[in-house]
Order: structure tokens, then C-alpha cells, then sequence
């Protein structure tokens, strides 16, 4: 009987199985931040322990940095405190840390994959959710808390219960207009946001063969947001032509032996599955987000549910998510006038994000209530925009032009909404408060629906527009 | 480490209506901006409260009914969103020890064990009709017990679950990985030195 990737994977990295039951797995790659890591590495000191394998953590800052005025020391002193913590801990461990002075430094789930250190077959942990990102890749990668970080760094080791595998397959042709984003939040509406919860998602079908690497990212990103910690795409062709020639995949020789080694990571055509779930690609929509958590939505060309059509909890969390954000029930989301739009975040701020957003916004502008901005997910990402004009068009039409980083996903930073706007926004969570301001409201979606909802001041349905006409 | 096993939670209860109230509203990402996790406590569901207040109404962490609680009682996925381990530091910082749930976030769940916290769980009657019993009565006293596998309200019982491995790791003290994940290292560097990707770079 065959394997799924997951457990090939799971199998290669296991040390033992501990008396309490759990696995100690072995992790490939770390990644680390400023934001979950200077308590793990004051842990550490406390208990006397080094970190053990600092050639397999690689840090960036990401979260606190500001996009606008990068220069140090930040303006903001506690952003400042939290740098330094991260230069001096990865220069007391031998860690590397790309900073903002290295020419790559981004969002860590954007330059993981940019620098080939993301690859198949590996066990990748992050004190962050959206490590999930990774699995588009064929690894096995996940997000823990700063006291796993601890234990990653002390021994390169988690404790582990082991996951069971959910199969959704995607299959056909998406319409025009609909991208990855929508195709996950499609996934995690059907599914609900706590179904993956003791799963990995493994997504296959034509649908998701067909994607590009940028696209299978946005994809295994939400697989948290669908409460699956691990989200993977089996790794083929794609990946290795991603992965080819960056600077830490293998080189010459070594890399088309660690081809054939990724070949066989991917789960075998008779692997058994703990559940299967089929998606026609070409029944989803442009999607938005209308309420608290990344599973209430709708396409953009439906009407907002009723609490009085549900009953018990459901009922509930619809009154509340429709009063949190102002929206009456049975209304129409299409026309939602927004005050913000934000194109970036580790879900969709890749340079095929800023491709399909400048499209839409080439030769037109922001409305003038909205206030809009693009924010690359990585210093690589920007340069290459910039070499492709995109930054002028992003400019010409209202757009803020900025560095990389988190930004207003989180607003750990100096980018933030105010009090009750209403931001349209590529990012993965609109829950309360998410984005700064404990009232503001999130509808999340596409950068092509964000990018044409900063023009039209509202949200609009992007296959309206005549570029996505026949 | 010393070892720490963790049998039994007893105290008083702070009853928290809500499916999926994500990591975000339990310690807002602003309070995140500092090198350790102290005072974490003092902006517990913060917002949550202040939008309550602003209506007059209270949170029941801003409650003075359920001061000095030690057991929490929440309904499904609690914890979910962000892996941001603030979330469980700042409610067992407010004296939290236990969480008793219909359901939680597995990166909260893992992250509450690794502070020696456990979150079980129990079905939706169980919570409604605790979390009514504390509502009407908040100085209830409820007991937590991982040996038998009950939250018991008095003379009352009522059936908990717990996978079987974080069970065994509060009972037998091993909550805190480190010491265990470093116990054979050989294995580890065994384990390192089969994987093909370690000797390509």
C-alpha cells in the first residue's frame, strides 16, 4: 500500500517515539522572527542550553518593521528593542539573519521559498501560523509557539502527535477572474475554519497541477485559517523549475539528484487518505469575506446570510459577525464602499500578486476616499516590480509605494486602520481587530478584486471589468 | 526542568461564551511589541473589554464575579488564528490553569501544554450547563481531573477528553519537551545524518 507525503516525510524525520506517545521529530529547516523568538532564546540562556544545529535557522525581521521610513534606528523604540534582541541573539548563536541592509529580507514565508531554502521533502517550523506556506513545496511545515522554538532550537526537535490526511481535490477550470485566493477561501467556507483541525490538507487535482508556486503558496498559506496546521502541494515540475538556480537549492549535479529524491517524497498514486474532498473549480466566484473569520463569506455576487435563516451557534456568530461589521443582513456585499486598500501580506503580496493588481489599476486611480497601498513581500519582490515598471503604475494611480514587510496584516507596525474603516485587503484574517484598529473592518480577497475595489471606491466584481471580458 | 506533573485544577471558573475567538482578540498584536512575555496579563482580551464597557456591558474577565477564577470555560476552537504563544502566557499570567472547551486551535492547544496548562474538552451541554451553573453561581467550585477524566461541579460529573500523549506528559511531569527532546542526542544526529537535503548545503 502506498504513502502520502506526509507520512514519507513524517517517517524520515522521526528520532523516537517518546514514553508519553508523542514523536520526536527531527526539523529540517527553522525559520525565525523578532516577534516569537526573544523569549525562547532568554529560555535558553536561563537554562544554561546552546542552540544545536544554527546552520538550519535562518532568521528575517518582518513583522515590526516599518514600511515607509526603514532607516534605524525605527522611530518606534519597542520595534527598535525587538530588532536589536533578534541581531544580538542570532550573533551570539551563529545564526544567519537577513536583515534589512541584505537585499533580501522580507516576509519570512516570501524569502524562505525566493532563497531555495524552503525545499521538498523537509520538516519546516516557524513561531508563526502561515508556515503552512511552505507545504506548496512538498514539505511538511508548520507554525508553533515561542516555547517550541525553544525546543527547536535547543535540540532541533518537536513532540509531536501525529496528523491524519485530508485529500482535496481541485479539479477544472477556474473562470476568469477567480484565482488561488479565492480557491481557498472557497475551501476553508466549505470545510469551515475549525475542519482541518488534526489534519494536513494535501491539495491536488488538475487544478492545483496547473498553478504556479506563487499560487500553490496563497493556497497551503490558509490552510491554518481552515484550522489545518500543515497544508501541502505534492511536489512536481513546478516546484523544481521554481526552485532551480536559487541560491540555497542544490546546484549543477546535486540538483537534478535531489529532483529524483523529490520525485519520490510525493505520495503515492494508492495512498489511502483519512478523507477525501472534490472541488469543481469552475463553480467558484470571486470571493469576499464579509464577517469575523476567514470562512464567512460569499462570492461577490451573492447576498450576506440571515441570522434568523440558522440556528443555535451558527445563528449566533452570524448575528454577531453582522453587527461587529455594520452589515445588514441579506445585503448585497457588491457596493460596500471601503476606505482602504491593501495589496500584500504573506498570502498575496508576491510579484504574480503585483502583476494581476497593476493590471486592473494601469491607466486608472484610487477613488479619491480610499486610501491604498502595495506592499511587497519581499526586497526581491519590489526590485523585480520596479525592474517591470510596476512601482510607477502602483504610483501614477494613488497607490503607496512601499518596503517590505508584514505591515497592515498584523499592524505591528506603523500601517494601520483607524477607528471603523473598512479595508479591502489581500491579506488572510479579518478578525476583530486584526488590522490595528480593535473596530476596523476586513473584507479579504484577491489583489485583482482589492486593486479594483481601491479604484472603484467599493467592492466590485472584478469580471465585470473589461479586461476580464471574452 | 524540574518536574512539574499536573493531576488536578481546582478553583473557581470564568465562564467565555464564543465560538472561534481567535489569539488576536485574547492579546491584541500591539501588546506583542516587547522581548518578554511579562505583563502580558494586564491587556487580556483588551478590546473585547473596552467594546463591552463602551456598551455597558461587562467581559467576563473584566467581571469581578469571576476574580481569582482558575479554571476557563470556552466553547469551540478556542485559540484559533495567529500561533502567537502570548495568547496562553497571558491568560495563565491572569491565573488561569486549566481550560475546559468544546474544542480548541491545535497550536493553542500544543502551546498551552508546553506551559503546563492543559486545555480538555467536553461536549456543548456540558459547557452550557457549566457555564450557567457559574453564571448564576460564580463561586462554584470546579474540579479539573486528569486522573479520572472529569470536570466535577460538586456532587457532579461530567466526562472530559484529553489525547492520550499531553495526558500522559501533565501527569508524568514531561509537559516541558526540552529536557526529553535532548535526552538521546545520538538519535538525533542519527536522524540528521540520513537526510539527503542536510548534505546538499
Amino acid at each position: 500500500m502506498g504513502a502520502t507525503l506526509l507520512q514519507k516525510v513524517w517517517d524520515l524525520h522521526t528520532v523516537r517515539k517518546l514514553p508519553n506517545g508523542q514523536t520526536q521529530l527531527f526539523i529540517g529547516l527553522h525559520l525565525i522572527h523578532e516577534v516569537t523568538t526573544p523569549q525562547a532564546f532568554d529560555m535558553l540562556r536561563a537554562r544554561g542550553l546552546g542552540v544545536r544545529f544554527p546552520n538550519r535557522t535562518v532568521a528575517t525581521v518582518d513583522h515590526i518593521v516599518p514600511t515607509r521610513d526603514q532607516r534605524r534606528p525605527f522611530l518606534d523604540v519597542m520595534a527598535e528593542d525587538m530588532l536589536s534582541a533578534l541581531e544580538r541573539n542570532c550573533r551570539e548563536a551563529g545564526v544567519r539573519l537577513y536583515d534589512l541592509s541584505s537585499g533580501v529580507q522580507g516576509i519570512v514565508h516570501v524569502i524562505g521559498p525566493e532563497l531555495g531554502l524552503t525545499q521538498p521533502g523537509m520538516t519546516i517550523a516557524c513561531g508563526d501560523s502561515h508556515t503552512s506556506t511552505h507545504g506548496a513545496f512538498g514539505a511538511v511545515a508548520f507554525g508553533i509557539g515561542t516555547s517550541q522554538v525553544r525546543d527547536v532550537l535547543a535540540s532541533q526537535c518537536l513532540a509531536l502527535d501525529p496528523l491524519k490526511v485530508r485529500r482535496i481535490r481541485v479539479t477544472g477550470r477556474l473562470g476568469r477572474g477567480v484565482y488561488a485566493k479565492d480557491v481557498i477561501l472557497e475551501i476553508i467556507r466549505r470545510l469551515g475554519v475549525k475542519g482541518g483541525v488534526g489534519y494536513a490538507y494535501e491539495y491536488a487535482g488538475d487544478a492545483i497541477a496547473r498553478m504556479s508556486m506563487d499560487e500553490r503558496m496563497t493556497i497551503c498559506n490558509m490552510s491554518i485559517e481552515g484550522g489545518a496546521r500543515v497544508g501541502y502541494v505534492n511536489p512536481d515540475q513546478t516546484t523544481f523549475d521554481y526552485l532551480r538556480g536559487r541560491r540555497f537549492a542544490p546546484q549543477g549535479e546535486a540538483f537534478d539528484a535531489a529532483c529524483e529524491w523529490w520525485r519520490g517524497i510525493a505520495s503515492d498514486p494508492d495512498a489511502t487518505y483519512d478523507d477525501e474532498v472534490l472541488i469543481d473549480a469552475a463553480s467558484i466566484r470571486p470571493t469576499v469575506t464579509w464577517g469575523i473569520n476567514p470562512g464567512q463569506s460569499v462570492y461577490v455576487d451573492e447576498s450576506l446570510p440571515s441570522p434568523e435563516s440558522l440556528a443555535g451557534s451558527d445563528r449566533a456568530a452570524v448575528g454577531e459577525a453582522l453587527e461587529f461589521m455594520g452589515f445588514k443582513p441579506g445585503s448585497r456585499i457588491q457596493g460596500t464602499k471601503i476606505d482602504v486598500a491593501f495589496v500584500g501580506s504573506c498570502t498575496n503580496s508576491r510579484l504574480s500578486d503585483l502583476r494581476e493588481a497593476a493590471k486592473i489599476v494601469r491607466g486608472r486611480h484610487v477613488a479619491p476616499h480610499v486610501r491604498a497601498m502595495v506592499v511587497p513581500g519581499s526586497q526581491p519582490v519590489r526590485a523585480a516590480a520596479e525592474r517591470e515598471g510596476l512601482d510607477r503604475v502602483f504610483i501614477d494611480a494613488g497607490f503607496d509605494w512601499r518596503g517590505a514587510g508584514c505591515s497592515m496584516c498584523l499592524a505591528m507596525n506603523p500601517d494601520k486602520l483607524e477607528g471603523r474603516e473598512v479595508c479591502a485587503s489581500s491579506s488572510n484574517r479579518n478578525f476583530k481587530g486584526r488590522q490595528g484598529s480593535p473596530t476596523g473592518r476586513t473584507l479579504l480577497m484577491s489583489p485583482a478584486m482589492v486593486a479594483a475595489a481601491a479604484v472603484a471606491g467599493e467592492v466590485v466584481d472584478v469580471r465585470e471589468l473589461p479586461e476580464y471580458g471574452d | 526542568m524540574a518536574i512539574e506533573k499536573v493531576r488536578q485544577v481546582a478553583g473557581a471558573a470564568l465562564p467565555l461564551r464564543g465560538d472561534n475567538i481567535d489569539t488576536d482578540r485574547i492579546i491584541p498584536a500591539r501588546f506583542l511589541k516587547s522581548i518578554t512575555f511579562e505583563g502580558l496579563q494586564d491587556h487580556l482580551f483588551e478590546d473585547d473589554s473596552q467594546q463591552l464597557q463602551a456598551q455597558g456591558r461587562k467581559h467576563p474577565t473584566a467581571d469581578p464575579r469571576f476574580e481569582g477564577a482558575t479554571i476557563l470555560l470556552v466553547n469551540v476552537n478556542f485559540g484559533c488564528g495567529s500561533s502567537r504563544e502570548h495568547a496562553p502566557q497571558a491568560i495563565r499570567r491572569s491565573g488561569i490553569r486549566a481550560i475546559v472547551g468544546e474544542s480548541f486551535s491545535e497550536i493553542f492547544f500544543g502551546n498551552s501544554v508546553a506551559l503546563g496548562m492543559p486545555c480538555v474538552s467536553a461536549d456543548h451541554a456540558t459547557l452550557d450547563g457549566l457555564m450557567g451553573l457559574v453564571e448564576s453561581e460564580p463561586s462554584t467550585q470546579l474540579v479539573v481531573d486528569l486522573d479520572r477524566m472529569v470536570v466535577a461541579a460538586g456532587t457532579q460529573m461530567f466526562p472530559i477528553t484529553l489525547p492520550a500523549a499531553a495526558r500522559e506528559a501533565f501527569l508524568d511531569g514531561s509537559w516541558d519537551a526540552t529536557g526529553l527532546l535532548l535526552d538521546r542526542f545520538d538519535e538525533v544526529e542519527q536522524v540528521a545524518s540520513r537526510l539527503p537535503y542536510l548534505q546538499w548545503s
